[in-house]
């Protein structure tokens, strides 16, 4: 009665190694759990590779049902698109923390992107680095307190939080599938993911998904706290909705609450 | 399957970079990643120009830290591929090359050799022997060739793919921007035709059959929990690299059966030094020379059985003591005396090794 109970998994987890590796309360079960949804909805388990990065990414080395690549800090990228350009026929899946993509692997997401990769590119946003224990990331908020800004982040000094989505609607040709979901909202997250998955298969681009996470382990927030910087504050910052969809190649306009001085 | 580009034997005059490209295509090579740096470049140029016609793939990344990690894709996918790199190039391609170190990827990266340290000069040099053999965090799981002509660039790129595939340990050819630039006769063929089998390559993602219902799916990955586990990984890589030495090690001997004077270089440096021993025989001294084709692993039984009587060893290199280390660690115990002719980034003539011989 007790294994009823539980949430059904998707198909394309791995059971047996579930429970997963990842802290209590981190977002990223939650990602994994709308990337899975949504591969078991394309049916394309046949096809995907999955790459992960290093930071807490490296823990989905074992998560799916799925071939998958570990790959080094923010070369995941890369790996996946030496791995289509050669084989076309596989579904790239390219999973990050925000200091894989933004930092250490910007120059490959900027040139990605601009060459169009068919890939699609996860990135989870918990702003800051988590596996090495709470360092200040492109993502931090202003004035938030990590390990490297133990006074809170000055923006003066180390520049206001990195916004991934937009820049790469800005720099992405036509065909790109650009959002920003949360774990706040799963059923819209999986929707975000799926289009983008949908994008490689249809062969129009890149597609581009940040996902807002939780780090209560780094945050040092218990569960009401921790959804509260996430909704209220991560939200000021990093508006959630669709930058790109290639159907129209319309822009939506997503409010930049986070950009007044 | 790709179209092959040579059929029979075609004598050629051109550029040693232009045979590297050559022998990618006739090695079935089906994919080059590459970013610009001198003196490299013309290996893309003349890839990117034959390619198309031979149904090959190319993508110029933004730096050489993606093209070692897409070269690392392609290889995953199951192709063979390549890429090629120096100096600097070659300082941000040790990333990736320490991934396939440990994940057993094989990968082949062809390296023309330019001057060091920092961009130095785009000319020359043998400098990067250290870090194209031992580069990365790890302990050199790698197999380095070291051309010495075109025909050598020819047939070691080659071999180059089938050692990578065969033993699966990142692999180099350790070129240099003379043997890059220059212009040389050189005899291209199709390694079928002269009997070579290439090394079949095969996916290691993207496998048939549903992952997890009718097969295991590919979970690769380089990072470890405990020591234990690293350990065990590392000892059965080790293991392996021990017992395919034998099988690997290449090296030349000239003049070298009552050679007094042993002279060791490698790559371009050793045809000075082949000509240095036909003078310094024929000015009466019993030279002899040993060149390490294999510097990785390097030819140790070979080099202590060859020294035999020698009762001098001089090692020429244009790089401050790489290859002399190299020698110095695989005759450790004997005690013969060694004196060494160092010229960093610098071409060496065969009068310059005749007269430091004299000299000693």
């Amino acid at each position: 009665m007790a294994i009823e109970a539980q949430p059904q998994m998707p198909r394309v987890w791995r059971a047996e190694t579930k429970p997963h590796k990842f802290c209590p309360g981190c977002g990223h079960g939650i990602i994994l759990k709308a990337l899975g949804e949504a591969i078991d909805a394309l049916n394309i388990q046949q096809r995907a590779v999955f790459g992960c990065d290093i930071g807490c990414s490296l823990l989905a080395w074992d998560f799916f049902n799925l071939d998958t690549i570990q790959t080094h800090h923010g070369r995941t990228t890369p790996v996946l698109v030496g791995l289509k350009r050669a084989r076309p026929e596989l579904l790239a899946i390219c999973y990050m923390g925000d200091g894989g993509a933004y930092a250490i692997g910007a120059q490959h997401l900027v040139s990605s992107v601009s060459r169009n990769d068919p890939v699609t590119i996860i990135v989870a946003n918990n702003t800051q680095y988590a596996m090495t224990g709470g360092q200040m990331a492109p993502t931090t908020l202003p004035g938030q307190k990590t390990e490297t800004s133990p006074y809170g982040r000055d923006v003066e000094l180390t520049g206001r939080p990195m916004l991934g989505p937009e820049l790469v609607a800005t720099i992405a040709p036509s065909g790109a599938y650009v959002a920003r979901g949360t774990v706040a909202n799963v059923v819209q997250l999986k929707n975000f993911i799926q289009k983008g998955l949908s994008n490689q298969l249809k062969g129009r681009g890149i597609s581009f998904i940040e996902v807002l996470s939780a780090c209560p382990t780094n945050w040092h927030t218990n569960a009401a706290e921790t959804w509260h910087f996430i909704e209220k504050e991560m939200s000021k910052f990093f508006p959630v909705g669709e930058l790109r969809t290639p159907d129209g190649e319309q822009r939506q306009e997503v409010e930049h609450r986070g950009r007044q001085p | 399957m790709v179209t092959k580009p040579i059929k029979g034997e075609q004598r050629s005059f051109m550029t040693g970079n232009e045979v590297i490209a050559w022998a990618a295509l006739a090695a079935g090579c089906e994919f080059m990643y590459g970013y610009p740096i001198t003196p490299q470049n013309e290996i893309m140029h003349y890839w990117t120009r034959l390619a198309p016609k031979y149904e090959r793939g190319f993508l110029q990344t933004e730096d050489e830290i993606s093209a070692g990690f897409t070269t690392i894709g392609g290889v995953l996918a199951g192709k063979r591929v390549f890429t090629a790199t120096a100096g600097p190039g070659n300082v941000l391609m040790q990333e990736a090359m320490a991934m396939a170190e440990m994940m057993r990827l094989p990968t082949v990266v062809v390296v023309t050799q330019r001057g060091g340290p920092s961009t130095a000069t785009v000319i020359y040099s043998q400098q990067e022997l250290n870090l194209t053999s031992f580069g990365g965090n790890g302990e050199g799981l790698r197999i380095v060739y070291s051309p010495a002509s075109h025909d050598d660039l020819f047939s070691y790129t080659i071999k180059a793919f089938n050692s990578a595939w065969k033993y699966r340990f990142p692999t180099f050819v350790l070129g240099d921007g003379y043997q890059s630039k220059m212009r040389a006769p050189v005899t291209l063929y199709d390694p079928e035709e002269r009997g070579l089998t290439m090394e079949p390559c095969y996916p290691m993602v993207g496998l048939p059959g549903l992952p997890g219902e009718e097969r295991e799916p590919a979970h690769l990955r380089n990072t470890y929990n405990l020591e234990e586990e690293l350990f065990a990984i590392l000892s059965d890589s080790i293991k392996d690299y021990e017992s395919m030495t034998p099988e690997v090690v290449e090296w030349e001997a000239t003049a070298i059966d009552d050679a007094e004077l042993l002279i060791i270089a490698h790559g371009i440096v050793s045809r000075a030094a082949r000509a240095a021993v036909q003078v310094l025989r024929e000015e009466g001294l019993k030279a002899g020379l040993f060149r390490p084709i294999t510097l990785r692993p390097f030819p140790v039984a070979e080099l202590r059985r060859l020294t035999g009587q020698a009762r001098r060893l001089i090692v020429v290199e244009s790089a401050y003591g790489q290859l002399e280390k190299m020698v110095k660690t695989a005759l450790y115990g004997l005690k013969i005396p060694l004196r060494s002719y160092l010229r960093p980034g610098m071409g060496i003539t065969p009068e310059e090794i005749v007269q430091f011989a004299k000299e000693l």
